[in-house]
């Protein structure tokens, strides 16, 4: 079992359910990804399943009473938005920087 | 640990609306019918949720850790600021790609009566 430290026993079972939530999200999104019929639902899905990777390494970085994460989710969250936006703006023009 | 503190009560409310949010934005992703339709479950549900977990990661890191962390406050900030930006620009790509995912035009009053 992890050692909780500081983590009381509510917020533990409340950090499990929403672990399992953002799972069961991640697993929406990766449907989304493989079925997505056009390539902007492709993009679409992995904007969201950087958003919801995002919330994953906080909850973990609550679990581990560290705020180690953060910089893991700060850099997720700047390269995200940035993939998402080279993604797009190849699709409209074809061409990244104009 | 003896019994939940009010500190603690707020954490976990603030964890599962979060997960509530992100898990409801996924599945309108995954479920709703139309691009434009799917647009709105990520774009919104989803940067509430996440909103919602950093807003409990403040609270347990400033009130049970090491202090005020700048770093959380910049990941809301940004997420925040980025979410309508990468919304918008998905929509002109997906029109881009497919005229036909366009919605009509709104017609005008004049025409209308």
């Amino acid at each position: 079992m992890i050692d909780t430290g500081a983590i009381g026993p509510l917020v533990s079972l409340a950090l499990d359910a929403t672990m399992a939530m953002l799972g069961v999200a991640l697993i929406l999104n990766l449907f989304r990804l493989i079925r997505g019929p056009t390539v902007a639902d492709r993009i679409l899905s992995l904007d969201t399943l950087y958003i919801n990777t995002v919330a994953v390494l906080i909850l973990f970085g609550i679990r581990m009473n560290t705020v180690i994460y953060f910089e893991a989710a700060l850099v997720i969250a700047m390269l995200g938005f940035v993939g998402t936006v080279a993604l797009s703006k190849y699709v409209m023009r074809r061409d990244i920087i104009e | 640990m003896s019994g939940a503190s009010a500190i603690d009560i707020l954490i976990a409310a603030l964890l599962l609306i979060g997960g509530f949010f992100s898990l409801v934005g996924s599945i309108g992703l995954a479920k709703l019918s139309d691009f434009l339709k799917r647009l709105h479950g990520p774009t919104k549900a989803t940067t509430l949720g996440v909103g919602g977990i950093l807003l409990a990661s403040i609270v347990h890191h400033s009130l049970l850790g090491d202090g005020l962390g700048l770093r959380e406050i910049l990941v809301t900030l940004f997420l925040f600021l980025t979410a309508p930006v990468s919304a918008h620009v998905m929509a002109r790509a997906a029109m881009a790609s497919d005229p036909a995912a366009k919605p009509p035009p709104v017609p005008s009053k004049r025409n209308e009566d």
